[in-house]
């Protein structure tokens, strides 16, 4: 981006466009229609936000041990999440310091030493260049501890692991704020055992990040756009399901960061222990009884059944009911999605079971929810190529109304804040 | 998989095994989904991993894990008329060929064989490959198979995996049987 255009004599070359005024295509209550189709809007975006910001690239059980590494987008930049010899998280841009090529094309694994196939330099899991064959072909002044992996600024909350390309980003915890209390919360469905990343869907979608960031606290499409879900379901878990009709609310959490509850009985998993076991959990309340206490059995099958809320960080992952769900631009109008299922580390077998068949039921490529949100997010993207200077609206909502669209008027003013800075 | 070619369980002939899976391909193509659960053992189990290799699929995510229970509620919504994904779904055409049987025993056979399928919807085609390991067995009368099986002769589908060849990667939303 910072190379200069070769200027040809003959062809003249007409002179850049002014950037869009970001303050006026975001306004309040609506957006302008060019956020989902502009390609020039989502470059910036690439620099302005996702370059200069906090965002998420693992979960900590994803790299348990020292060597385990996972590759991972800092925005359009991919990455390398490694867990180091004395286990620090080292996040580095998965780029050849020589001649650009990348280091690493598995998507998970354990190494000590990531090697470039093209000249065969190689780097530890800090980064460092160890190895350049055939050195003696540089001149003296040629000093291998100039050209490390670049590495990203790392830090960790509750095990959610954030990268930033920006070296004097402010600390983790002041970005996520108030949005902490949210994935405290969240963490409780381990029912006491530590959270575990139990294995991932991921899909692509042709359509703008944004629809999909707006998605996570939309409670207004669930019975819409979910209701094949909602009737292959028994009757109690449908009620369960009734988004709309529990009383829930949407919070602005600040910095782009919001909360939609969809379910108030399940924001504490560790309250209403004293409820009934819901039938549809009665087998596995039966199985776990033969080897835990009736205390514990009804924390485990609480916990199984995921928390009734989403609380969205700005700008690419949620904490999402019972799964962690994961945003990748990818384009102006392809996003790559993941939803990382959630198991308990050394939990029952037979509760995790229970957390991936209830994950496999809605989510992924062939579930019975995903599927019809991959399709409708893609009409969006069709529909916006027609009124060019219509607005997209946001404007639903009263104050505690669970189908406000708060959550997506808070991404958007983080948004304009970081696009205009 | 390197072991010496079966001949495949008394009973099921590879000709057979293979008009069996062309039929099941056509009723999945034509969206014939009540014919398609029928040729099913009761306990017959419908899986697409997401880890290409080993067989443990109870403990790990997968894109589909269906018991009985689970394809009737699968083919229910996908013919309810709420789901946009499937109402109307990808158009899908699909071929099945490279059929090998793997092993023979107690009157069931289990094979391998390659599926192509093309899918087109919303001015796009989209090509998934996989590998599909089959597990046959022969129903005798009463068997608790239904109607396609005894059509296909007394044959009813035990075990069907579908090993997408990218399935650990980026996939996108399907609203139709692989």
């Amino acid at each position: 981006m910072s190379v200069q255009p070769i200027v040809n004599e003959t062809a003249k070359l007409s002179a850049p466009a002014a950037p869009p005024d970001y303050a006026r295509l975001v306004q309040g209550d609506r957006v302008h229609t060019s956020l989902y189709v502009d390609p020039t809007i989502f470059a910036a975006e690439m620099d302005k936000i996702f370059a200069n910001t906090w965002v998420w690239v693992a979960h900590a059980s994803e790299i348990p041990e020292p060597g385990n590494f996972k590759t991972a987008h800092v925005g359009s930049q991919p990455v390398i999440v490694t867990r180091g010899p004395d286990g620090r998280v080292h996040v580095l841009l998965n780029r050849c310091r020589h001649r650009a090529g990348s280091v690493c094309e598995q998507g998970h694994g354990k190494a000590s030493v990531f090697v470039c196939p093209y000249h065969g330099w190689s780097y530890d899991l800090t980064g460092r260049l160890r190895g350049v064959p055939h050195a003696g072909g540089y001149d003296e002044s040629f000093d291998k501890n100039d050209y490390p992996l670049v590495s990203l600024r790392v830090e960790e909350y509750a095990g959610l692991i954030f990268a930033s390309l920006r070296p004097d980003i402010q600390p983790l915890d002041a970005h996520l704020g108030r949005a902490r209390k949210w994935i405290d919360l969240f963490m409780k469905q381990g029912a006491g055992f530590p959270i575990k990343a139990g294995g991932a869907h991921r899909f692509r979608f042709r359509g703008n990040w944004k629809i999909q960031l707006e998605n996570t606290t939309d409670a207004y499409h669930f019975p819409i756009v979910h209701r094949s879900f909602l009737t292959s379901l028994d009757d109690e878990t449908e009620k369960v399901f009734d988004v709309l009709g529990q009383g829930g609310w949407v919070e602005d959490l600040g910095n782009g960061h919001s909360v939609m509850v969809m379910i108030p009985d399940r924001v504490d998993l560790e309250q209403n222990l004293d409820a009934p076991i819901p039938e549809r959990f009665q087998a596995l309340a039966d199985e776990l009884a033969v080897e835990h206490p009736p205390e514990q059995v009804r924390r485990i099958v609480r916990a199984v059944g995921g928390s009734g809320f989403n609380v969205n960080i700005f700008p690419n992952i949620a904490c999402s009911m019972a799964f962690f769900r994961v945003l990748r631009p990818v384009a102006v109008d392809e996003t790559e999605i993941t939803h990382m299922a959630i198991t308990m580390d050394g939990g029952p077998r037979a509760a995790n079971r229970a957390r991936l068949r209830l994950h496999e039921h809605f989510q992924g490529p062939m579930g019975f929810g995903s599927p019809d949100d991959a399709d409708v997010w893609e009409r969006v993207q069709r529909g916006a190529a027609a009124g060019r200077d219509l607005w997209v609206m946001l404007n639903r909502g009263k104050e505690r109304d669970v189908s406000a669209e708060t959550g997506m008027r808070a991404a958007y003013q983080m948004w304009t804040r970081m696009m205009t800075a | 998989m390197s072991g010496p070619l079966l001949e495949p369980a008394p009973g099921i002939t590879l000709q057979e095994a293979t008009e069996f899976i062309w039929l099941e391909a056509d009723l999945l193509d034509t969206q014939d989904y009540a014919a398609w659960l029928a040729l099913w053992t009761t306990a017959g189990r419908y899986v697409i991993p997401i880890e290409r290799t080993g067989d443990d699929h109870a403990d790990r995510l997968n894109v589909v894990y269906d018991d009985r229970p689970m394809r009737e509620a699968r083919v229910q919504r996908l013919q309810s008329g709420l789901s946009t994904s499937a109402n109307p779904s990808a158009r899908t055409v699909r071929t099945v060929s490279r059929f090998r049987a793997l092993e023979a025993r107690d009157g069931a056979v289990r094979l391998r064989c390659a599926q192509h399928l093309v899918e087109y919807k919303y001015e796009r085609t989209r090509t998934l490959a996989a590998d599909v390991s089959y597990r046959l067995v022969r129903t005798g009368a009463g068997g608790g198979a239904g109607d396609g099986a005894r059509a296909a002769g007394s044959i009813a589908l035990d075990e069907k995996v579908i090993r997408l060849i990218n399935s650990d990667d980026a996939l996108f939303g399907m609203g139709y049987l692989l």
